[in-house]
């Protein structure tokens, strides 16, 4: 993405509502394709903008349901390849953790 | 290549928040980003819009932004970025605890700001969830937090929609001078003119002024946070401890967001990318139970760190380049600058347009450096 320069300047056109777009991408945080279309319009253009924006991927899954399909809609109403929208960074702990077994995680029993 | 009236170097909630005020006003903006909107500790931070604890010079900004910015600011920017002002709680356990918040709140006090003390049975009252060994704490009433990651995209949003052209991607080489005046900036693809430029792009403005030999003294330090699955609704205020072990507030989803440390950070392997250290998150999550034990059946979904840009003083620069026509720097918030970011945008706006400053700068010049560059 870094190397992916964007020009970003308003849309002229108002935004088109589409018949699929009450559809669930993501299913953690209930997020349709609509939102997702309407948050490109509205100047995301990035899986983490959109992810910040919108909260897909933000859930228990991680994003790890959706992400391929957020990056398809971006793309395509980006109409841009792709391969040029990357796909949002996984972090620790990729599965949730309880605090409470998180907090057990000590230097002293490390080797 | 590009012709604007202002460049903004730095697409997070500073130079977006300054894209916002001064496009408002009929400036035209672009706004140049290496990465993508908010990517840096725009999206990284805790969240909090606090005046509390604040450096008494800072303090003024945080104030005025707290009273006439963020109360409007969402509804202003069309977009809802989850602000809730219900108070700063910071707890204590023991009498050295007690004595540092009491420094605290006659600290606030003296600068008008309103902060009590409680007492153990208030804090319960107003804060069932805590801790037995919890017997102090500080209120803040006015203080609060916001989304960081949306406030910032709502100030791109709008800028974006008022006509600033944003380009992502492009990362800022060098400024250009003509004649000892900001001509432009120089990237890899080539150049933009405008005869104003603020840099607002936190550990790289440094490189990016060095090109034309101006200097701030600038220093990273890695913070980190982590975020838990949704709970019940527990409490609305901003948390926070007198040994500052974890800082932290439930979002309007449910989720927890806190952030701390494990002191060994600074030690960590010398990276260019924020990367997490394994042993933050346990550190965060101890520090948490040790005030909040209910919470520990909430899940941790996701840990991520972020640089801040430190200045010796902890106050950003927020100035003109006095030897240097057009240039502006907007840096080295030191880890608290998404609760001003309203007011330092309005006043960047001010600075360019040269009119009457909302708030004075003096603390917050270019020059109070000088000495030691």
């Amino acid at each position: 993405m870094k190397e992916c320069v964007i020009r970003r300047t308003a849309a002229k056109e108002p935004f088109m509502a589409k018949l699929e777009d009450s559809m669930i991408v993501c299913r953690c945080e209930e997020i349709t394709k609509g939102e997702i279309r309407q948050a490109v319009y509205d100047g995301m253009m990035t899986m983490n903008e959109v992810k910040r924006y919108l909260r897909t991927g933000m859930g228990l899954c991680q994003g790890q349901s959706c992400s391929r399909k957020v990056r398809d809609i971006i793309a395509e109403e980006m109409s841009v390849p792709r391969e040029t929208i990357e796909i949002s960074s996984a972090r620790n702990p990729i599965r949730p953790v309880p605090m409470s077994i998180y907090a057990n995680d000590k230097a002293c029993k490390r080797r | 290549m590009s012709k604007a009236d202002v460049i903004i170097i730095g697409g997070g909630v500073i130079g977006c928040a300054a894209a916002y005020y001064l496009q408002k006003n009929g400036v035209q903006v672009l706004v140049l980003e290496k990465d993508e909107i908010g990517a840096g500790s725009s999206s990284r931070n805790g969240g909090g819009v606090r005046q509390s604890a604040r450096n008494i010079r800072e303090l003024p900004l945080a104030m005025y932004a707290v009273r006439n910015m963020w109360p409007v600011l969402g509804e202003e920017l069309g977009v809802d970025i989850e602000y809730c002002q219900q108070g700063n709680l910071r707890l204590g356990k023991t009498v050295e605890h007690e004595r540092i918040l009491q420094q605290l709140v006659a600290q606030g006090q003296a600068t008008g700001l309103d902060m009590v003390m409680l007492t153990a049975a208030q804090v319960r009252e107003i804060c069932p969830h805590i801790a037995e060994e919890v017997t102090t704490a500080s209120f803040c009433p006015t203080d609060g937090h916001a989304n960081p990651l949306i406030s910032t995209l709502a100030f791109y949003k709008k800028a974006r929609e008022m006509g600033t052209e944003f380009i992502t991607g492009e990362q800022v080489q060098a400024l250009t001078l003509r004649r000892g005046k900001i001509a432009g900036v120089l990237t890899a693809r080539g150049k933009y003119e405008a005869s104003t430029v603020i840099v607002a792009a936190a550990l790289n403005s440094r490189a990016i002024i060095n090109s034309i030999g101006v200097d701030i003294p600038l220093q990273s330090s890695l913070i980190e946070c982590l975020v838990t699955d949704a709970q019940p609704p527990m409490f609305p205020y901003m948390i926070g401890t007198a040994p500052a072990n974890f800082y932290g507030h439930q979002t309007s989803h449910g989720s927890f967001v806190f952030g701390g440390s494990s002191g060994l950070e600074p030690y960590g392997p010398n990276v260019e990318q924020p990367i997490s250290q394994p042993l933050t998150p346990p550190a965060i999550c101890r520090a948490v139970l040790g005030y909040f034990p209910i919470l520990g059946r909430a899940r941790v979904v996701r840990t991520w760190s972020g640089f801040l840009d430190k200045t010796p003083d902890l106050l950003p620069v927020i100035s003109k380049v006095t030897d240097i026509s057009g240039l502006i720097l907007a840096c080295g918030f030191s880890g608290h600058g998404f609760g001003i970011a309203p007011i330092v945008g309005k006043l960047l706006s001010e600075l360019v347009e040269e009119k009457t400053l909302t708030l004075p700068l003096d603390a917050f010049s270019f020059g109070r450096f000088k000495p030691f560059m």
